[in-house]
């Protein structure tokens, strides 16, 4: 398939491979442990075990899964609030697919679907917008989540929502800011990464600047990384070639599509229609200031929030998770307490087996008995 | 059809037993199922035991929408049993048809769907003698639901298992993979994507048939429906207590499909086909069976996709297009497409 293919060439892999293996030689590290490079987008952990780059990669370098899985770090609370907004019989919710697994303090979206709520998965907040036009009688939520990416199309919707005078669509905005979290995982203690992938669909947004404070502050180097192998596989040579040369700089590999100011005609709907929470709870995590946005004042109208009178409700997750220290990096998945034994995709309990882009989730899908096979 | 069925509805009468029902059943289905079986209108089909041993199976159909590019529910009722009878070698003979029609069901949308009933049964050589038809209120079923029960005969010493697969066997599967699937996906009218695709719903009686001739040659076979591919090797590699090793540069996939997967975010491995056989063969006959496949219409396409190993047991892997290896997994529940 065009302009795919190209970016999947195994040749090209080897050659890069090959130069990455004798940077990881070169580079020194003043303790004696892996290289850690977290990938901070959820995507590119998908694409990672899809072509089971791991694997291809030399032992002296680790991927850590960094929070940019949206439906991961999603706290119960907003789901036990989806719930309870999604209970009125007047309502038609409607959600991206990956979110109507995550569970709530007592159920997911998916077990109120099976109870008769009327819940709908749909592919954009336009269609959402549709159902409303289509639904007059009826109240139409969009649960609107995911990081900068997600956040234009939501604007957009609500905007359109406005002009055309759709007065039954809400937007129950959970969208939340990259820069933020990076900062939260930076200044977390134990904090013990080398580098970033830098996430590429929301660097398409908000462009590479907003990463500058990485490498002033922090000294830690930075590649806007596109989600095909060879990016990847390139971004983190990248990474390696700074570290061995003592450099901590922002740098672009998706240059076909990330500029470095970012995109203006994503970022003026964002701003148009959002603002800046005080904090927002993540799961894992837990509370980081303003790394949330809600909807502003004038489209107020639109707010589920407002519409529903939501309340701020704290629920902490299991006392035994211990995803926050996997998304930091500190520990690896199978190092959890519970992964694999309380904790399962048939039955998640913490954040990061919920998706299957969250790093638990794919280490139990893809990483057991990988090595067995390896021998072949 | 009757001309007295135009433009009509079905009607909570039509499921009474009187003489709506009896009307309906003789001009709809009778008349095109049309088989000495059927046509006595007794309670029951009667036929003579057949020489061997028999094969049993029932399916229900549920699809939306109901005519999609490439067949029709009416075509899946029939494929997916007839598929399913003939997984296990055996020859599809006789089908039975209940359906669940939901009040105000367009009547020429029935007769239209039992028609394609008949066609494909008359492609697979199999007779529906038997059938049921249920009518319920508006809203308590979605327009119409059917289920097919078919009886068939495996004769000789034909043995084909689930747990029979052998280390050192070759996977090989008829054609292209989750072209179903994808076919539906893009009907679902709000995706909005538009790809030169269509199911490969299929009868492939016939071409299990004729792979028969070589004696012991086929150890296992699934078609792989819901679930797809994946899960088809899951399911072998558990039975029969072996590791299965796939490779991803010989799986066939049409390039619209892998086009829709790669925006939805979907594997076509787990992609939900209606006329494609996974089957483990010997490795002694690995190229005859091919070549018998490819002489068919429903096998041009067919190739190897991977090979039967010892251990770790159960478990199923690939090797991707780039190098790397990872597990095929059963799917927790259903593939949702991704946020971004």
């Amino acid at each position: 398939m065009k302009y795919v293919d190209e970016f999947r060439d195994p040749k090209q892999a080897k050659k890069i491979l090959k130069e990455i293996e004798i940077l990881c030689l070169e580079i020194e590290l003043s303790e004696d442990r892996p290289i850690q490079i977290m990938e901070v987008c959820g995507g590119h952990t998908h694409s990672i075990f899809r072509y089971g780059l791991n694997q291809l990669l030399p032992k002296k370098l680790d991927f850590v899964h960094g929070p940019g899985c949206p439906v991961c770090v999603l706290p119960r609370s907003v789901v036990d609030n989806c719930i309870s907004i999604a209970n009125n019989k007047d309502v038609i919710f409607t959600t991206f697919g990956d979110a109507m697994r995550v569970p709530g303090s007592k159920q997911s979206l998916l077990d109120l679907k099976a109870e008769g709520a009327d819940i709908r998965m749909v592919y954009s907040p336009l269609d959402a917008l549709t159902i409303a036009k289509n639904n007059p009688e009826k109240r139409v939520v969009f649960f609107g989540l995911g990081f900068e990416t997600t956040m234009p199309s939501t604007a957009l919707s609500i905007m359109q929502a406005k002009k055309i005078e759709v007065n039954n669509f809400y937007l129950f905005c959970n969208h939340i800011t990259i820069i933020p979290t990076i900062k939260a995982v930076l200044d977390s203690p134990g904090m013990r990464i080398d580098g970033f992938l830098g996430p590429g669909h929301v660097s398409l947004i908000i462009g590479t600047k907003p990463y500058d404070f990485i490498a002033d502050e922090y000294h830690k180097p930075l590649v806007a990384a596109g989600f095909e192998p060879l990016d990847i596989l390139q971004s983190v040579w990248m990474i390696l070639k700074q570290l061995k040369n003592g450099e901590a700089k922002i740098e672009n590999q998706y240059k076909r599509l990330v500029l470095d100011d970012g995109n203006a005609s994503a970022l003026d709907p964002i701003s148009e229609v959002f603002e800046l929470r005080d904090f927002f709870e993540w799961r894992g995590l837990g509370s980081i200031n303003h790394s949330g946005v809600k909807i502003n004042n004038k489209y107020r109208d639109f707010d589920a929030e407002v519409e529903f009178k939501l309340k701020e409700v704290t629920v902490t997750d299991p006392d035994v998770c211990q995803c926050g220290e996997v998304l930091k990096g500190i520990l690896k998945p199978w190092e959890c307490k519970v992964f694999g034994k309380e904790c399962t995709p048939e039955i998640p309990l913490g954040a990061l087996m919920v998706s299957t882009e969250g790093a638990c989730s794919a280490h139990y899908s893809y990483g057991q008995n990988i090595d067995l096979i390896n021998k072949k | 059809m009757n001309k007295k069925y135009n433009g009509k509805k079905i009607t909570m009468a039509h499921g009474s037993g009187g003489k709506s029902s009896s009307d309906l059943i003789k001009d709809i289905f009778v008349d095109t199922f049309n088989n000495d079986y059927l046509s006595t209108m007794e309670d029951q089909a009667r036929f003579d035991m057949p020489k061997g041993q028999l094969a049993l199976t029932t399916d229900s159909f549920v699809v939306s929408p109901l005519f999609f590019k490439g067949g029709d529910i009416g075509k899946l009722a029939i494929t997916g049993t007839v598929n399913d009878l003939a997984m296990s070698g055996a020859k599809p003979l006789y089908l039975t048809c209940g359906l669940i029609l939901e009040e105000g069901f367009p009547i020429e949308t029935l007769d239209q769907i039992i028609k394609s009933m008949q066609k494909t049964a008359e492609e697979a050589d199999v007779k529906i003698v038997c059938g049921d038809t249920k009518v319920v209120e508006k809203g308590s079923a979605d327009q119409i639901f059917i289920n097919t029960a078919g009886v068939g005969v495996i004769e000789g010493d034909v043995s084909i298992h689930s747990n029979n697969a052998q280390v050192g066997d070759k996977i090989i599967v008829n054609g292209f993979i989750g072209d179903h699937g994808a076919t539906i996906m893009q009907h679902r009218a709000e995706l909005a994507i538009s790809a030169d695709i269509s199911s490969d719903c299929q009868v492939l009686n016939h071409l299990v048939q004729k792979t028969l001739n070589l004696p012991g040659a086929i150890h296992a076979m699934r078609d792989a429906t819901r679930g797809g591919v994946a899960t088809v090797l899951n399911e072998i590699a558990q039975d029969s207590k072996v590791s299965i090793l796939v490779q991803e540069d010989s799986l066939p996939i049409r390039i619209p499909t892998r086009g829709v997967c790669e925006i939805l975010g979907l594997d076509p491995l787990y992609l939900a086909n209606e006329g494609t056989l996974v089957c483990v063969v010997d490795k002694e006959y690995v190229d005859q069976v091919l070549k018998i496949m490819q002489q068919t219409k429903e096998g041009e396409n067919a190739c190897i996709i991977g090979e039967v190993f010892d251990s770790p047991k159960g478990v199923v892997a690939l090797n991707t297009l780039f190098g790397g290896t990872k597990i095929i997994d059963k799917l927790v529940g259903d593939q949702f497409p991704r946020i971004c």
